[in-house]
């Protein structure tokens, strides 16, 4: 009997699975947003962009009184010296995204039907020191966090909008960050839903879990793990860093920075913000 | 008393104090099982199991699993109980509690040691 039950359920599950995948991802979205809005009644949409902090009262007050003086400003600063000097062929950034700092950080990451790839925000930044016969930033930290915080801090007020082409590779790129999303991974056996959508709200020992709604626009992130970390002070860091922390965290092995699982990953991940405030750099425990 | 009588009740008389010693060595080792086990369980690295569940004597503990009390009740058979622990995916598939054993996040032996621990709740 338990049997033939377990059977049924698994069946009803692979049916879910199945319907899920049908879905487009303009209807993930509408689902993804009233999920968290059913759970989490009291809150605006754009309320999520705050992460925990707006799910904890006397979290979000010390939050508040770190973002009065924010750690991340010398950095975002930093930033701005890097979007203003010249390369040595006399080029600049802005010959790569246009001369207006503040239009770049919504267009990514967007989908190349050139390339057939997920192009991102630091991918871009990469690829415009190499044309330009620079050498490349480091992936994760350093100038290309500052020159991503500058163009986020730029951009903030603007909506996240990422768009997911009709086109079946876009879609499978998709669909494949998706699946990395929900799917089982590493020794302690978690998916990222497990923590951001399943239990986004409840504590984990001490830290209070964040929804996955809200969570793109406050990257680069500065983070205080990362800064006590460094030697001097600087605690931002992009989002595949962060994607290699989740990773370990539950003990699996992290991807690179910007290989295509995590490209994949961000393209499914932003999208799921879209309509949100970007609000980056933000400030994190 | 004869010979042969004197020498029984000796032997009784020590299998008594053996019986004895075994008992309360019974007793000591299962209370050294119960603290063992609770060490691996308190620890992040090993059982971590307040990074989820509320225990008492513990601090700063999660809400993400129920409470750990009562477990006699819960689970009567402790075979079970090790079960779950070993591989709570075998009850639901989703769930977000690691397999410890299935997954060597803890040896058989600190199993048998947490089981100890949980079930004495």
């Amino acid at each position: 009997m338990k049997k033939i039950a377990t059977l049924l359920l698994s069946a009803g599950l692979v049916a879910t699975a199945t319907q899920a995948l049908a879905s487009s991802p303009e209807e993930d979205l509408q689902k993804f947003r009233a999920y968290f809005q059913e759970k989490f009644p009291g809150l605006k949409l754009d309320d999520f962009g705050n992460g925990a902090y707006a799910l904890d009262e006397s979290k979000r007050l010390q939050w508040e009184s770190m973002e009065e003086f924010p750690p991340y400003e010398e950095f975002v600063d930093k930033g701005r010296e890097i979007w203003e000097k010249p390369f040595k062929n006399g080029k600049s950034f802005a010959d790569c995204f246009g001369s207006d700092p503040s239009k770049v950080r919504v267009r990514y990451p967007h989908w190349d039907a050139k390339t057939k790839q997920v192009v991102t925000l630091e991918g871009d930044i990469n690829k415009c020191l190499k044309e330009n016969g620079e050498k490349p930033f480091k992936w994760k930290k350093g100038p290309i966090a500052w020159l991503s915080a500058f163009f986020g801090y730029e951009a903030r007020g603007q909506k996240i909008n990422v768009k997911i082409p009709n086109d079946p590779d876009a879609i499978k790129a998709y669909e494949h960050g998706r699946h990395f999303f929900y799917a089982k991974r590493g020794q302690l056996n978690m998916a990222c839903a497990d923590c951001h959508v399943k239990y986004a709200g409840h504590f984990i020992r001490g830290n209070l879990l964040s929804p996955v709604l809200g969570h793109v626009t406050h990257f680069p992130v500065y983070r205080a793990k990362w800064a006590k970390k460094s030697k001097n002070g600087d605690g931002l860091g992009t989002l595949h860093r962060r994607y290699g922390g989740c990773n370990k965290q539950v003990r699996a092995r992290p991807f690179k920075a910007q290989s295509k699982v995590y490209r994949d990953l961000e393209f499914f991940h932003q999208y799921m913000s879209n309509g949100l405030t970007i609000n980056a750099p933000g400030y994190r425990e | 008393m004869t010979k042969a009588k004197q020498r029984f009740s000796a032997l009784a008389g020590s299998l008594v104090l053996l019986t004895g010693l075994l008992v309360a060595t019974d007793a000591l080792a299962a209370d050294d099982a119960i603290a063992a086990g609770k060490k691996i369980a308190f620890d992040r690295k090993k059982g971590n199991c307040l990074a989820c569940h509320q225990i008492e004597g513990g601090t700063l503990m999660g809400n993400i699993g129920p409470p750990l009390m009562v477990m006699k009740q819960r689970y009567p058979d402790k075979a079970k109980l090790r079960a779950q622990i070993w591989d709570p995916t075998r009850n639901n598939p989703r769930t977000i509690m690691p397999p410890f054993g299935k997954h060597r996040i803890l040896s058989e032996k600190e199993i048998d040691l947490v089981t100890e621990f949980i079930y004495s709740l």
